[in-house]
């Protein structure tokens, strides 16, 4: 078991695409670390990197403490699980997670033996003499992770294993993964496109964008206090509001009227944008008491809750998320209120956090 | 080989998992009416000079030659093909030697092919080369030739070095004429292998070599049995380079060979069809072994993922 270093990785494949930018990444032994952006933001190239199946254009990487720039990906001893599995189709189930072992060059009882425990792990017994095209999405999923385990490798490299799973399914293997992770102890990189996924696995959280980290957290940090725009923008569903406010009086007002507590020590002269996540707004009787003036456009009831989008005169609506007991008419007139503490709040010009 | 093509093409429907009878109830039942009265005049049209030519060659003579046409009562021999592989007077007959070269030539010119070209189509679908499209065409381009427009500077540059009349000679410019079209059609294969498997591999502890060829190897099979046929039947029935650059008997292969029974003062056409079928059967009987590996290689990237 080994943490990952990454300093200064840059990418540029042959054909000029800049794919990773500059990324830093120290990912602690043992740590199950996600990273998360949109299509195209270089998560993939990065892990690839890391894995050895891609020469990153400049920049270090370390496995443990050694330097694995020229090593490589069999010299590594980190294994990786693919999105699109890549399981062998010509070998049935115990070959697939023997392989990587007799490439090791195992004696044979230890290979059975290792074979034996990945899958009596993910329950693979019954699937032992299948061929891949004989299994679900999820067994083969199942059996990718367990050939990731045969080798008790120093890190698993996930690139977003789930995407091909339907949603309950990839609920219950999200689960299992985080339980083997804790398990094992192994460090894990785990990249993902799906927030919730993120939130949810990951003891830290990097978001990357356009090859660049934007933010590293934990995923309460993350959720809490979005390191910039792009950030605010990404993580929540639906997103924060962002808000454009202006100081006056010691408090935060929206031209619409809204009244934010403020961060401290917020600067002066520069246009403000403030980061208010739905759960922090509440839709009230109109003209309530520091409720700002606005009116319902539509409402979505999702069950456990209500997302309403209010017009409050700003330039953007709001979204605002509700307990589904709730009742109002679309296009009632409604007060809308702040109700958390200070939000995050962002210069519109640099895009980053600044109080 | 047209005929050898119409094979692959003919198992097909085989893949094609609908019902039949669904299948006819779906068009309506005037319009298969149809379709089975044109195919059967298309087949009759294509297949009767195949049959006239099997006929031909277990006739006897005074049959052959016999007007009007004899279709049915005539005497069934198998003198011809005897003819064929023993000489009048005892012996080989020069045309089994032909064939005999046809088998050395196009088998050794298709491994060649294969060897050189699946390697280099790996090459190309994985790895980023400088102007690989650029590249590509190039390769291409070298077919777009007939090879009447090339066999004069061959035959002076093969004058030159001695490989007038030899089939290493054949060999060679057949191999590379079937090397940019292994090129291009494992290139086709391989891309629709997808590249994660030689990932996991190399993750696994296997280099890039020993990644290629325990496991996308066997995945290329098919393919390469598909374009190997494919070369090996372009190499069989080649007639331009083998007339001009070969002319004794010991290196001649067949087509040349059977055209030359063609010409004299009489013509022995019993010997001419005996000499076309067994020219044909080979073809025939490779592309039916695999003929399964055929339409798999043709519907490889259908099935895939
Ligand atoms: N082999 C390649 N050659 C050239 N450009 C590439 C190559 N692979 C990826 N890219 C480009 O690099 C950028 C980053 O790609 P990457 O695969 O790392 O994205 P990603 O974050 O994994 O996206 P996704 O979520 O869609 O998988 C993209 O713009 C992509 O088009
Ligand atoms: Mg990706």
């Amino acid at each position: 078991m080994a943490g990952i270093e990454v300093t200064a990785l840059h990418k540029r494949y042959p054909d000029g695409t800049v794919a990773v930018d500059h990324v830093d990444l120290s990912i602690g032994d043992g740590e199950l670390f996600v990273m998360l952006g949109p299509s195209g933001c270089g998560k993939t190239t990065t892990l690839r990197a890391i894995a050895g199946l891609e020469r990153q254009t400049t920049g270090d990487i370390r496995i443990g403490d050694t330097l694995v720039n020229d090593l490589p990906p069999a010299e590594r001893d980190i294994a990786m699980v693919f999105q699109f599995y890549a399981l062998y189709p010509h070998l049935r189930t115990r070959d697939n997670l023997a392989f990587p072992l007799r490439a090791e060059g195992l004696p044979k009882a230890e290979v059975r033996e290792r074979v034996d425990e990945a899958a009596r792990l993910m329950r693979l017994g019954p699937l032992l003499d299948r061929r891949p095209h004989r299994l679900s999405g999820g067994e083969q999923q199942r059996v990718a992770l367990a050939r990731a385990l045969v080798r008790r490798p120093r890190a698993f490299l996930m690139d977003e294993p789930l995407t091909n799973l339907d949603a309950e399914l990839r609920a219950d293997m999200r689960t299992e993964i985080k339980h083997l992770q804790g398990e094992l102890g192994t460090t894990m990189v785990y990249v993902t496109h799906d927030q919730v996924e993120a939130m949810s696995l990951g003891h830290r959280i990097a978001i990357l964008n356009k090859g660049r980290v934007e933010q590293i957290g934990t995923p309460l940090e993350v959720y809490d206090r979005p390191a910039s725009l792009f950030c605010a923008a990404f993580i929540g569903s639906p997103p924060m509001n962002l808000i454009e406010v202006e100081v006056a009086d010691g408090k935060l007002r929206s031209q619409g009227g809204l009244v934010l507590p403020p961060p401290p020590s917020l600067p002066r002269d520069r246009r403000l944008v403030a980061g208010v996540r739905p759960e922090a707004l509440e839709v009230t009787e109109p003209g309530a008491e520091r409720s700002a003036p606005g009116r319902v456009v539509s409402a979505e009831w999702l069950g456990d809750e209500v997302i309403a989008v209010v017009d409050h005169g700003g330039r953007r609506d709001v979204r605002v998320r509700m307990p589904p007991t709730v009742r109002f008419a679309a296009g009632a007139p409604v007060g809308l209120r702040h109700t958390g503490g200070p939000p995050p709040v962002y210069d519109v010009s640099t895009e980053e956090l600044v109080a | 080989m047209a005929v050898s093509v119409d094979e692959a093409a003919s198992t097909d429907p085989v893949r094609d998992h609908t019902p039949p009878a669904r299948r006819l109830r779906g068009r309506g039942r005037g319009r298969s009416v149809l379709e089975v009265a044109l195919l059967t005049v298309l087949a009759v049209v294509m297949l009767f000079p195949v049959l006239w030519m099997i006929e031909t060659s277990i006739k006897e003579n005074r049959d052959v030659y016999a007007v009007p046409a004899k279709f049915f009562d005539f005497k069934v021999t198998m003198g011809h093909f005897k003819d064929v592989f023993v000489a009048p007077g005892g012996g080989r007959s020069a045309l089994s030697v032909a064939f005999l070269n046809s088998v050395v030539v196009a088998g050794v010119s298709t491994a060649l092919a294969t060897v050189l070209g699946v390697p280099a189509a790996w090459a190309y679908s994985r790895f980023a080369v400088k102007a690989k499209k650029d590249q590509l065409f190039f390769i291409l381009s070298t077919r777009f030739m007939p090879p009447v427009v090339v066999v004069i500077p061959i035959f002076l540059m093969y004058r030159q070095v001695g490989l007038i009349d030899t089939k290493l000679g054949l060999i060679l410019i057949y191999a590379a004429f079937n090397v940019p079209f292994t090129i291009w059609m494992m290139k086709g294969f391989v891309d629709e292998v997808p590249a994660e498997y030689e990932d996991a591999a190399m993750l696994d502890g296997y280099t890039r070599l020993q990644a290629f060829r325990r496991f996308t190897l066997p995945l290329l099979l098919p393919g390469i049995a598909a374009t190997a046929v494919f070369a090996l039947i372009f190499s069989w029935n080649e007639f331009v380079f083998a007339i001009f650059l070969t002319s004794s008997d010991s290196v001649r292969t067949a087509p040349p060979a059977i055209a030359g029974l063609i010409g004299g003062t009489t013509v022995d056409w019993g010997l001419v069809a005996a000499a076309s079928v067994v020219f044909a059967l080979p073809v025939l009987v490779f592309a039916y072994l695999v003929r399964k590996h055929l339409v798999a290689g043709v519907t490889l990237g259908a099935v895939r993922r």
